[in-house]
């Protein structure tokens, strides 16, 4: 009985060796947060390209029924994660497991019980709306009495219903970003990647989507999902994980991730003439409290903590709520759109 | 729509254990390409079928006037057979190489394929199983050409689907491994020229190997495409030892079998980083 021993390990809190018993039991897997078996988990994850390295060492565990949002500036190494995580590539160093599954070896397994929503589109242009969703209702052995309702459901979803026969060629970049998204969907994934879903859509689409992944939610999916908004991971997320240079570098609910590196507020300064920025930075450093530049003025977290005599030294401000980009740069030292 | 149907849409379910090698993965495959030949199947047509008639008409006339017999064959039977041979490897290595290889990395097909319960075996066998499909069918075109150009009807014809099915099946896999060999477009024009041509001119197609110097002719052994050719002229005019026979289909069902590994070799290579 390895499988109940592994629970035993598992319960004394080593989750170390968590083998397929929860797949014994198939449906046990899925119930929620907190559930035994993480969704994911990567363990000391390293991949090189040449002498690149692009995730280096990654420790991630995100437990079923959570959203992730994946905050990272370019090149920090999310889409190389997602891909290490269907299997299109291999980790050279480190473990990989997907719902209890071991990857690459039980990859199939993971993928059948998973959705992928790639950075870049590769829906098939040739065919239409509803000619992608059969191809795939295939590929994802979805039950032939059931691949009618399979198609209906995902086209419902991303509001195509009436685009059935249009050519993926014809169609809008929202309505092609959306047609990507609900493919993913349509064997009813207990766990969705999906990277940059909504880049590059108006606000009023983008909205739509967050409809769709807010449901996935509701319903107990696992999302893994990396984004450049960080007003929809903010969102949308259970928590974030912040990557840079192939690792995680602070993980957490947003709220908490605010209050721990932002406090409530920043105060915004503008100063007056050449070289004043340079100035307040080295002022406001010395008393310990951490900037950001945005444009020609300086923002200064955690605000609320700011000593009077050293507020009138530096001019007016602007004061707004500290969000989750003020923890992103400060902890990247990258801007974002 | 309303909150409680788009929950209800997105509801999970749970996933049984995928098979190691699945009929609807590869059905998924082929789907797409049933699919898009629903759109092209007339000019598919057109070309399986005025390709040979064409070969039939300057070759057998024109040649056949000067040649009269050829290996105890009318020139004209011993070319629409050959023709028969040449036409499946063309409908199948060809758009192997190149729609493959296209797929790969323009279309970026198979990142999405494979990020779905299918391994590169399923993806490789989808795609040779329809072009070897095709094959069988189109195969038999130049056939019926040449049956209105006098070729007597047999009852071993019906056996030349069957066999321009296997050799197609070879053949798709030998240019899917060869797609996923090439690097660029650029480099398909070594393949056309350096291997296409030699393999269909060395196999018995046009002429008989028997007045090609020895070691051509031993080299013609190792080429599949002599085993289909002979295969379908024993079918159709008999005179093929069931030994013989078992002969060359077991060649050209051991070429596919090793076909089959090195394509889902090399194409795991190139799609799994
Ligand atoms: N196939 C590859 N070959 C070589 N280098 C690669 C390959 N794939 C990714 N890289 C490199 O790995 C690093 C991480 O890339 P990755 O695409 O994972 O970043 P990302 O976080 O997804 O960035 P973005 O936000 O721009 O999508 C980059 O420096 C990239 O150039
Ligand atoms: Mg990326």
């Amino acid at each position: 009985m390895r499988g109940f021993s592994d629970m035993a390990l598992e319960l004394r809190g080593k989750p170390l060796a968590i083998r397929s018993w929860a797949v014994y039991f198939g449906p046990m897997t899925r119930q929620g947060p907190g559930s035994l078996v993480p969704a994911i988990q990567l363990r000391g994850v390293v991949k090189r390209f040449g002498p690149l390295t692009a995730v280096d060492g990654l420790e991630l565990e995100v437990p079923q029924g959570v959203v992730l949002g994946l905050l990272g500036p370019n090149g920090a190494g999310k889409s190389t994660t997602m891909k290490m995580l269907t299997a299109q590539s291999i980790a050279d160093e480190g473990a990989i497991r997907i719902l209890g599954h071991d990857i690459p070896t039980e990859s199939k397994w993971a993928r059948a019980r998973m959705g992928v929503v790639p950075q870049h589109d590769n829906l098939d242009e040739e065919l239409t709306v509803e000619q992608n969703l059969r191809m795939f209702s295939f590929l994802y052995r979805v039950p032939r009495r059931r691949r009618r309702e399979a198609i209906e459901r995902t086209m419902r979803l991303a509001q195509l219903e009436d685009r059935g026969e249009t050519p993926v060629d014809d169609l809008s970049g929202g309505m092609r970003r959306r047609l990507l998204i609900v493919r993913a969907l349509l064997h009813r994934p207990e766990l969705v990647l999906m990277d940059e879903p909504t880049v590059g859509l108006d606000p009023q689409v983008r909205q739509d989507l967050w409809g769709v992944i807010s449901a996935l939610r509701d319903e107990g999916v696992t999302v893994l999902m990396s984004t450049h908004y960080i007003e929809e991971a903010e969102r949308l997320s259970d928590e974030v994980a912040l990557m840079a240079k192939g690792r995680v570098v602070e993980r957490g609910t947003p709220v908490d991730l605010v209050t721990k590196y932002a406090g409530t507020t920043v105060e915004e300064y503008t100063p007056q003439g050449e070289g004043g920025l340079a100035e307040l930075e080295r002022l406001v450093h010395e008393h310990g409290f951490t900037t950001r530049r945005t444009g020609t003025s300086l923002s200064v977290l955690r605000a609320e903590e700011l000593p009077e005599s050293l507020r009138d030294r530096l001019g007016r401000p602007q004061r707004r709520a500290s969000n989750l980009e003020d923890v992103f740069v400060t902890l990247t030292g990258e801007n974002v759109e | 729509m309303s909150l409680r149907q788009r929950r209800e849409d997105a509801r999970p379910e749970h996933h049984a254990r995928p098979g190691r090698f699945e009929a609807d993965a590869v059905l998924g495959v082929v789907a797409r390409e049933w699919i898009l030949y629903g759109q092209s199947w007339r000019a598919t047509t057109f070309a399986a079928v005025v390709e040979p008639t064409l070969y039939l008409l300057c070759f057998g006339f024109g040649m056949g006037a000067l040649i009269g017999t050829l290996a105890g064959y009318s020139y004209i039977d011993f070319l629409g057979t050959g023709i028969v041979a040449v036409s499946v490897m063309f409908q199948s290595m060809m758009p192997a190489v190149i729609n493959t290889f296209i797929k790969r990395r323009f279309l970026h097909t198979y990142e999405g394929i494979l990020a779905a319960p299918v391994d590169v075996r399923e993806l490789v066998t989808g795609e040779a199983l329809w072009l070897a499909l095709r094959s069988g069918v189109y195969g038999c075109v130049p056939l019926l050409v040449a049956i209105g150009f006098g070729l007597r009807p047999g009852p071993g014809m019906l056996l030349v689907p069957l066999i321009a099915f296997l050799a197609g099946f070879a053949f798709a896999l030998f240019g899917i491994w060869i797609s996923a060999v090439i690097t660029s477009v650029r480099s398909m024009d070594y393949v056309f020229s350096g291997l296409f041509t030699p393999l269909f001119l060395v196999a018995g197609t046009f002429f008989p190997i028997t007045e090609l110097p020895t070691w051509v002719q031993t080299a013609a052994m190792a080429n599949p495409l002599y085993h289909a050719v002979e295969l379908i002229r024993g079918s159709v005019f008999g005179g093929l030892g069931a030994g013989q026979a078992l002969l060359h289909v077991a060649i050209l069902a051991g070429f596919a079998y090793l076909m089959w590994n090195l394509a889902a070799f090399q194409m795991r290579r190139r799609v799994v980083g």
